[in-house]
């Protein structure tokens, strides 16, 4: 695996990610700065931390996605490099154009950091593959704007097309309206693009890697992501 | 020249700040207001070029940065 994780001003899950892609693939990501123009030569996967980057002005996401090296970023995904995009991340890829919808403030109005419980919707991605179709885990949220929504259409395409990777649900695995953090449409918390090369997630699973924190429910993903690269 | 950029919601996208500063008028007592959507206003200078070729940046703007298509509707006022 040779990582790239990308670091925009006011980012700051960029070491937790970096720590996560170490501890699982035993490599050390390289952080790459936003106003850089090229990837490092050899990048299989480019990560999107979490943060606040560009102070959340103008919208979550917005400046960022705009920024010099997402250039290099699209090419890589057009060239189907993997791309995984975190809370942060996430909103960023959406107001970038390559990931449908975009993320908007929670239905509560309230930032919330707390542990939710997803269900995982499909094991055959190379993000998911450790985990089994259905399958719940329980990671952290922390966010204000993570509302996933879309028009109509677009939505029938990402349901049609299987693209929703994540829910979230109950501690059973119910997708139920108590359990929807965010009020994000049909309880979405992560999609991928059509190739399922682009993930985009709002919780945290690099935040659950280490049984120090008690948790490693998110492992995983970043298991996953060794694995396919590794394979690859 | 100047420009006023207003961008608002799309009909039928939800407005939680919007319904909120409405819960907050009415109970500030203030009657008559049926409901609220929040936007925002951008004031932009433009530097020296014709009508057209301006209305055409400012066009960019809205579209690349400024707005977000897919919720947000976008107006140009030139001032």
């Amino acid at each position: 695996m040779k990582a790239a994780v990308i670091v925009f001003p006011g980012s700051n899950r960029e070491r937790d990610i970096a720590y996560a892609l170490e501890l699982t693939s035993g490599v050390k990501p390289a952080l790459v700065w936003h106003g850089d123009s090229a990837l490092p030569a050899g990048t299989d996967l480019v990560v999107l931390p979490g943060g606040f980057s560009y102070g959340d002005y103008l919208r979550c996401g917005a400046i960022a996605a705009r920024a010099t090296v997402m250039d290099a970023v699209r090419a890589h995904a057009a060239r189907g490099g993997l791309v995984l995009g975190v809370c942060n991340g996430f909103q960023i890829l959406c107001e970038a154009g390559l990931l449908p919808g975009v993320l908007m403030r929670n239905a509560q109005l309230k930032f919330i950091a707390r542990n939710v419980h997803l269900k995982v919707e499909r094991s055959d991605t190379p993000f998911t593959r450790r985990y089994n179709a259905g399958a719940v885990i329980e990671v952290p949220v922390a966010h204000g704007e993570g509302n996933f929504i879309a028009d109509a259409e677009t939505l029938k395409r990402i349901e049609d097309e299987g693209r929703v990777l994540f829910r979230y649900c109950d501690a059973s695995g119910a997708v139920v309206p108590q359990a929807n953090v965010n009020g994000a449409t049909n309880s979405i918390a992560g999609i991928v693009s059509e190739n399922r090369r682009v993930l985009g997630m709002m919780p945290h699973p690099e935040n659950h890697v280490d049984p120090a924190i008690g948790s490693t429910d998110g492992r995983g993903l970043f298991e996953s992501l060794a694995e396919a690269l590794q394979t690859a | 020249m100047k420009a006023r950029v207003t961008v608002t919601l799309k009909t039928g996208v939800l407005d939680p700040q919007g319904k909120a500063i409405e819960g907050a008028l009415k109970s500030l007592g203030i009657d008559g207001i049926g409901s609220v959507r929040q936007g925002k206003v951008f004031d932009l200078e433009i530097a020296d070029m014709d009508k057209p070729a301006a209305e055409a940046a400012i066009k960019a703007a809205c579209e690349k940065l400024l707005a977000n298509t897919v919720v947000e509707n976008y107006r140009i006022e030139l001032v």
